[in-house]
């Protein structure tokens, strides 16, 4: 287990090592461009190399990656080109907005997925046939389209939910689940892992050892729920891993529609005014809790699945 | 968002091959399809010939016509919060979609299965790192980089659309190479290759057409992934405001939102109707490749008239021998073999098991043997239909009384199935499960239940009984785990045994050992037992009475003296006859 758990996690760093760097060599490859971005675009090119210098735009990039990687492991992320207001600082405010989003979906994400798919592929016939349906349909069509059709009807036509704003739980829970209701539901169409579920439980329910249960007189609550549930949740966990990267997109569109103050709004609006350093914080973050969640996804298939710790 | 079609690609599975008939035939006689089809082309012409079908000039302003309803004169969908007209705007936005679409399908296309065929191909280190690269790239956070990359590179939708493709290839090629894998395992590529061909022409020829269709269908899914996220990026603002798209025209309508309400539904309704057709397109696809494959279905309304049918047809009258536990009269099950038509597998069967007898039914595979036993115990799959006959045990029809039979089920029937590995559930402890299983049987505490099965497991000739219950099935050997089974059929302690070639999956050694224990265990409890196997040898060490099936009838029963002494039928002694060389095959070895 424990090497199962050191093989896992040496993983995820290499992944972490590779995507941030490809980032970074993205984001600051062209250093002139980004000092000039700073400046305008009627800098002159000597401003533009002082600009550089000042930022230390002009190292070579390893230095910079690992100057960033360095200044990483004491919490600092820098500072914004724009408004001078430290990264970490910024995303300390951002991140819990998406991250109770995030949540939220992730929980009813798990409870109608399991439902549905446990309901089409115990059932089959139509009740499989309308899940498969309507889960496919609602991974198709993007969140944005979602969310603005849900402020649509609910906000603009029927005002029964604000269209925009963010309440923290802090201030009023029921203000809080009323704000992040829509943006919720936007995000939960299009990631319901029900189709995944549904293929495990129907391959488990196939299995001999569903039917040497049911011989032996247990009934078929326990049979689906303790047993099959048990073996089939193993692909289950795995696909909400990559779920979870989907509700991170997710996020950034309902975010630019609902006006929520969250990560995905800040990467928006730094992208499009080339605050280069609050960008490489926000996919940091974003990286990060995506390999966090991929790594428990993991490890609870290990916990759940005695045979997957001995691979 | 983005990685909605990597999931569908994780269940994706490999697609049967297409029959002769072309896809694009059966596509078009599915009403639906030949809509999607139809949707799809039409899009494509309007983006090619844009500039002949735009009434006016997408950018130009007519003050007049700001939020001028639809069906304004001159102005078919109404106008914009700028006054341009919000038709020719779309006409024209289709062509940034179809740029979008042809990159990220040409890029994923390319990258993913050109790595996927190598991987899938090759194996070995070359597929470690490529499949390295692609979890990585699949953990990407991808809108994340995509907006990421506008800081570097500004609105520039070609390139965007190429990254999409590059963070979209992985599920290509994992795609990919799970079908070449599969297919390189199948004989017909290693016959190739002993032939003398070389790996393209292979490659080439049997894997590159066993992947086609996974490909196609998957394609579809890329390309209305790709209308996504292009109109998406274009939604955030991170398109080019000069040039009309999709995504940006529903931007600048849901700015406008509250002035305007109704001037989103349009682009909003192109944008998830283009997108739907290519996943409906792919379904379609999907459905026509598998046709020729999948397993038949009954219409319900067939199933249950066959149904009713069999409940309704009167229960044949049972022996009134005191002796006889489970009487079957004339059973009669089929499985589908089309929408209305059930193919019978097993023909009237009867059979009677008296108390402390143990039944042998032989036949060869497929001669219905197994059919008998998951009969008894409501255990067939769930297609199975019953046509007819009952199977009765203290009164109670297990065919037509669902509460009797799960009374009955593992309280007064065991079951011991023939395959012991997969028999038993990998999630929970030997333990555990045989536990759980005799608490559902019988009401006892969890304490008196641990020291029933310990002790059972002792006597089924298991020695470290409580070590063993701490392990899980793949912990245990073959003949281990088959013990177990057999100590969670007896747990309950119930009067008749169903055993579905219960030492077939055995070596020799431990079969010896099962069949005695199983003798054992009938003499000192007065089990009677249905022992299902095409072993003779089997037969002749344990069983009273034989039965002879074949093609789903019984065709013989006697004593086990007189069917293997002298049996009447031709083709029982034809059965004994291949059987004897079979062992004295296994003498001579």
């Amino acid at each position: 287990m424990l090497l199962y758990i050191v093989k896992h996690l040496a993983r995820a760093v290499g992944v972490f090592l590779t995507v941030t760097f490809i980032t970074f060599v993205i984001m600051y490859g062209n250093g002139a461009g980004v000092a000039r971005a700073t400046l305008g675009m009627s800098a002159s090119a000597k401003d533009v190399q002082v600009r550089m210098t000042e930022l230390g735009l002009d190292r070579p990039l390893f230095i910079q990656y690992f100057d960033w990687l360095g200044s990483l492991l004491t919490g600092d992320l820098g500072k914004s080109y724009y408004t001078g207001q430290s990264v970490a600082t910024a995303l300390a405010v951002r991140v819990p907005v998406t991250m109770s989003l995030i949540i939220a979906t992730i929980i009813l994400t798990i409870i109608i997925s399991v439902i549905l798919g446990v309901a089409a592929a115990y059932y089959r016939g139509w009740v499989d046939r309308t899940v498969q349906v309507a889960t496919g349909i609602g991974a198709a069509i993007p969140s944005f389209i979602v969310a603005v059709v849900l402020v649509l009807v609910f906000a603009v036509n029927n005002p029964i939910f604000p269209a925009t704003g963010y309440v923290r739980p802090t201030e009023s829970v029921s203000g809080w689940l009323v704000s992040i209701t829509l943006p919720v539901i936007s995000i939960l169409v299009g990631t319901l892992g029900a189709a995944q579920i549904r293929g495990s439980v129907i391959d488990v329910l196939s299995r001999d050892f569903v039917r040497t249960l049911r011989a032996r007189g247990i009934s078929e609550r326990a049979v689906v729920f303790r047993h099959v549930l048990r073996s089939a949740s193993g692909p289950g966990i795995i696909a909400f891993g990559l779920l979870v990267v989907a509700m991170f997109g997710g996020t950034i569109f309902v975010e630019q529609v609902f006006a929520l103050p969250g990560m995905g709004q800040l990467l928006n609006q730094s992208a499009q005014a080339g605050d280069v350093p609050m960008v490489m914080g926000c996919v940091l973050v974003t990286t990060i809790v995506v390999l966090v969640v991929n790594l428990i996804a993991d490890l609870s298939n290990a916990l759940l699945n005695p045979k997957a710790r001995t691979r | 968002m983005s990685s909605a079609p990597d999931t569908v690609a994780l269940v994706t599975t490999l697609a049967p091959r297409a029959k002769s008939r072309p896809v694009i035939v059966e596509i078009l006689k599915n009403p639906l399809g030949a809509v999607c089809l139809v949707y799809v082309s039409l899009v494509v012409l309007v983006g090619i010939f844009a500039p002949l079908l735009a009434p006016m000039d997408p950018n130009t302003t007519d003050l007049s016509m700001t939020n001028a309803p639809p069906f304004t004169e001159g102005y078919l969908l109404g106008g914009d919060a700028s006054g341009r007209d919000v038709l020719s705007r779309m006409i024209y936005g289709v062509r940034e979609t179809l740029i979008g679409c042809v990159l990220v399908l040409g890029v994923s296309l390319i990258l993913g299965v050109f790595a996927g065929l190598i991987a899938g191909y090759y194996r070995g280190n070359i597929e470690r790192v490529t499949d390295f690269i692609s979890d990585s790239i699949m953990t990407l956070p991808g809108i994340a980089f995509l907006i990421a990359l506008y800081a570097a590179i500004g609105p520039n939708m070609p390139v965007a659309m190429m990254v999409f493709g590059v963070i979209i290839a992985p599920t290509f090629f994992r795609l990919v190479r799970a079908v070449v894998v599969t297919v390189r395992r199948e004989l017909f590529v290693d016959a190739a290759k002993v032939v003398g061909l070389s790996d393209v022409r292979i490659v080439g020829r049997h894997v590159l057409w066993a992947v086609s269709g996974p490909v196609v269908i998957h394609s579809a899914g890329v390309l209305a992934a790709g209308i996504g996220i292009q109109a998406g990026l274009a939604f955030l603002g991170l398109g080019d405001p000069g040039v009309p798209s999709w995504g940006v025209i529903l931007q600048e309508a849901f700015q406008d939102i509250y002035r305007n309400p109704a001037g989103v539904i349009f682009p909003a309704v192109v944008i998830s109707v283009s997108i739907l057709s290519f996943v409906l397109l792919g379904n379609i696809v999907r459905d026509v490749l598998q046709s020729a494959g999948s397993a038949h279905t009954l219409r319900p309304a067939r199933r249950r008239a066959l149904v009713r049918q069999a409940q309704e047809s009167a229960a044949t009258e049972t022996t009134a021998d005191e002796d006889v536990v489970l009487s079957i009269r004339g059973l009669r099950m089929g499985y589908p073999d089309g929408p209305d038509s059930v193919h019978e597998v097993l023909h009237g069967v009867d059979l009677d098991l008296h108390r402390g007898e143990i039944h042998g039914l032989v036949g060869e595979s497929g001669s219905g043997k197994s059919q008998i036993a998951f009969s008894i115990l409501g255990i067939l799959p769930a297609e199975a239909v019953h046509l007819g006959g009952s199977i009765v045990t203290g009164g109670v029809d297990l065919l037509r009384d669902e509460v009797g039979l799960r009374s009955v089920r593992g309280r007064r029937i065991g079951y011991i199935p023939q395959e012991p590995m997969s028999n038993l559930d990998p999630s929970f402890t030997v333990g555990d499960q045989l536990v759980y299983g005799l608490r559902a049987a019988r009401t006892m505490s969890k304490k008196a239940a641990q020291d029933r099965v310990r002790a059972l497991l002792e006597r089924v000739g298991i020695i470290d009984a409580d070590r063993v219950m701490k392990l899980y099935p793949h912990e245990i050997s073959g003949g281990m785990a088959q013990r177990v089974l057999i100590c969670g059929a007896i747990a309950s302690d119930p009067d008749i045994i169903v055993a579905d070639e219960p030492t077939t999956a055995l070596d020799v050694t431990v079969q010896a050992e099962v069949l005695e224990l199983l003798r054992e265990l009938s003499l000192e409890r007065g089990l009677a037992m249905v022992l299902v196997t095409h072993n003779l040898g089997v037969v002749a060490d344990l069983c009273k009475t034989v039965s002879v099936m074949k093609d789903g009838e019984i065709i013989e029963r006697g004593s086990v003296e007189k069917i293997l002494g002298a049996p009447d039928n031709p083709y029982t002694k034809e059965l004994l006859t291949s059987s004897r060389s079979v062992e004295l095959m296994e003498v001579a070895e």
